[in-house]
């Protein structure tokens, strides 16, 4: 009785995996640079920034929703934690707590105009990405900041296990990923974010507050991307004006990889983690193979398709 | 009064106004313990107005609403359900990617004791397999798994999961609003089998239905609405379908109707 297929990881959920094991394999044979450990630790240290972006981004799409506004947000959070820290002297976990909370706040409106005002996310978002975007823009005269505390560069830090270097932030992204797969799974706030996109309607008729689970999602997507510009001024030891603009769409990439449905209500958060080291590994296969950026972008848009495709697909198969 | 008899829920003089349009005009309703009563109706004649005032839907603008005997406000669906009624929508009202068991649980989660239930709110996935198991079985629902998700079902299946649902937290009533609109003959009649055991386990029901075979199959009572008011009652084994469909639709007047074709 206990025992039910259910249970057992069906092929569809190992799909990531197989991608990201066969795509390995490929560059490992293409570079004999790709499978060395220093070459691993160094594509986490690339992915973590996108890997937490993703995370945020995994709990509105399972809730049917869309954030374009990821990357622009986490930018402007990195911009406003390491101004705070320049230009106030703020310490850096302070200073930390402000980046987060502005792009908590961004969470905020977005969750607000989805709810109260009943917008689709993605117009929500994509105004936002664009609002975000110019705040960025004006409160960083479009300059980096570079004068940051040594405490905001600690996560970039690494820490040797024999010779694979694992970088903190890297850690805490992985940290990430466990507790959310969890709360997701174990607990009934969880579960309500699958039910409200699975079936909205549903959900409200079985007396939750689907707003109340859509406007939590959001802020929670927000805090976030806060913690994504934590680790990316870690990794840089700068605030970038600039930054967030491949991580925007590598995010979305990543969880469509990782089989969360666009149309919501069905996905495992850890997924999105493989997702996410699968563009990673295309990123830095291509680069070790001497494939220009621009090609790279071309692949992440292809990837994408494909997984867009493979859900569409699948999802007709289920009804 | 014979125990038979007893009146569950009642309501009188319901009014409900939309703007210029008035749904409700006065009706009068009673349900009594142990039966099932069916309501009919024709499009406008406020059927589902009086529905979702018993279901705390909407509020009546007049009348009142009583639940054994004493007086109640719902005001939401919410309020209702803590009431002890349950109500069953068309369709609509299951998570398809979810189990069986997350689907009966949603909103009403079995938490684990103590702090990870109290403070991380987290789960009792076993006991609340074991419960679903426990109440499907109760009502004779023939599923294996209860950790299925509900698309692997049936539409009848599914339309199952709803009624138990409802049957297993209902106290007192459970309202259906078309349960079998959705299905074919098979289907359909899976469902009135297990409408029926709801009722032999003692929990009255309140059955909104177009399907009129369905409705003498099953029902104990007729409720006819008509124009914002209850027509009349009618009693199933006295009175035809065709005559029935008459009433509904006005083309004959309930007091054209023999006597013993009014339920008592």
């Amino acid at each position: 009785m206990n025992k039910t297929p259910s249970k057992l990881p069906s092929l569809a959920s190992l799909g990531p995996l197989i991608a990201l094991v066969i795509a390995s394999i490929f560059f490992s044979i293409q570079s004999d640079r790709f499978l060395t450990t220093q070459n691993f630790s160094l594509i986490l240290q690339q992915v973590m920034v996108v890997g937490v972006i993703a995370i945020g981004q995994t709990l509105v799409i399972l809730t049917a929703g869309i954030d374009l506004s990821c990357g622009m947000v986490m930018a402007l959070g990195s911009i406003v934690m390491t101004k705070f820290a320049a230009d106030y002297g703020l310490s850096a976990p302070v200073a930390i707590a402000c980046g987060i909370a502005a792009t908590a706040l961004f969470g905020l409106i977005n969750g607000l105009l989805v709810t109260r005002l009943k917008l689709p996310p993605f117009i929500v978002t994509l105004g936002t990405l664009n609002i975000a975007f110019a705040c960025t823009q004006l409160y960083s005269h479009a300059q980096t900041i570079t004068k940051i505390p040594d405490g905001m560069n600690y996560l970039g830090y690494t820490l040797k296990i024999g010779d694979t270097a694992i970088a903190y932030g890297a850690m805490l992204m992985l940290v990430l990923y466990v507790l959310i797969w969890l709360w997701l799974r174990e607990t009934a706030p969880g579960r309500h974010v699958y039910a409200v996109g699975n079936s909205p309607e549903a959900t409200r008729l079985a007396g939750i507050s689907t707003d109340k689970v859509l406007l939590s999602v959001y802020v929670l997507a927000g805090v976030f991307y806060g913690i994504a510009s934590m680790l990316s001024v870690a990794r840089t030891g700068a605030g970038d004006p600039n930054g967030g603009q491949t991580e925007n769409l590598d995010a979305i990439t990543a969880v469509v990889l990782g089989g969360t449905s666009l149309f919501g209500g069905r996905g495992i958060i850890l997924g999105s983690l493989v997702g996410a080291l699968i563009v990673g590994v295309f990123r830095n296969g291509l680069t070790l193979i001497g494939v220009s950026s621009v090609y790279q972008i071309m692949v992440t848009g292809v990837l994408v398709i494909l997984a867009v495709a493979t859900d569409q697909m699948s999802h007709k198969g289920a009804r | 009064m014979s125990a038979q008899h007893q009146i569950v829920m009642q309501a009188k003089g319901l009014v409900k106004r939309y703007g210029q349009v008035t749904a409700l005009d006065g009706t009068d309703f009673e349900l009594r313990a142990g039966e099932i009563l069916a309501v009919i109706g024709d499009n406008g004649a406020g059927k589902s107005s009086l529905i979702k005032c018993l279901s705390g839907a909407t509020i009546p603008d007049e009348g009142e609403i009583q639940l054994d005997g004493k007086v109640i406000h719902f005001r939401s669906p919410i309020d209702a359900r803590r009431a002890g009624i349950e109500t069953v929508y068309q369709e609509l009202a299951v998570a398809p990617a979810m189990t069986i068991s997350e689907n009966l649980f949603l909103g009403r989660e079995l938490l684990r004791p103590g702090f990870l239930g109290n403070m991380l709110r987290m789960i009792d996935k076993k006991k609340m397999l074991a419960e679903s198991i426990a109440r499907m079985n109760d009502l004779k629902v023939g599923i294996r798994s209860m950790t299925q998700a509900v698309e692997t079902l049936s539409g009848g299946q599914r339309q199952c999961v709803a009624v138990g649902r409802a049957a297993a937290f209902a106290q007192h009533v459970v309202i259906m609003d078309e349960p079998t609109a959705a299905l074919g003959v098979k289907e359909g009649n899976m469902v009135l089998e297990l409408i029926r055991r709801v009722r032999d386990k003692g929990l009255p029901v309140v059955l909104i239905s177009h399907n009129m075979p369905h409705v003498f199959e099953i029902a104990d009572r007729i409720h006819v609405a008509r124009l914002g008011k209850r027509g009349c009652v009618l009693n199933p084994k006295a009175i035809s379908m065709a005559d029935t469909v008459a009433v509904m639709t006005g083309a004959i007047r309930p007091d054209e109707l023999p006597a013993s074709c009014l339920a008592h």
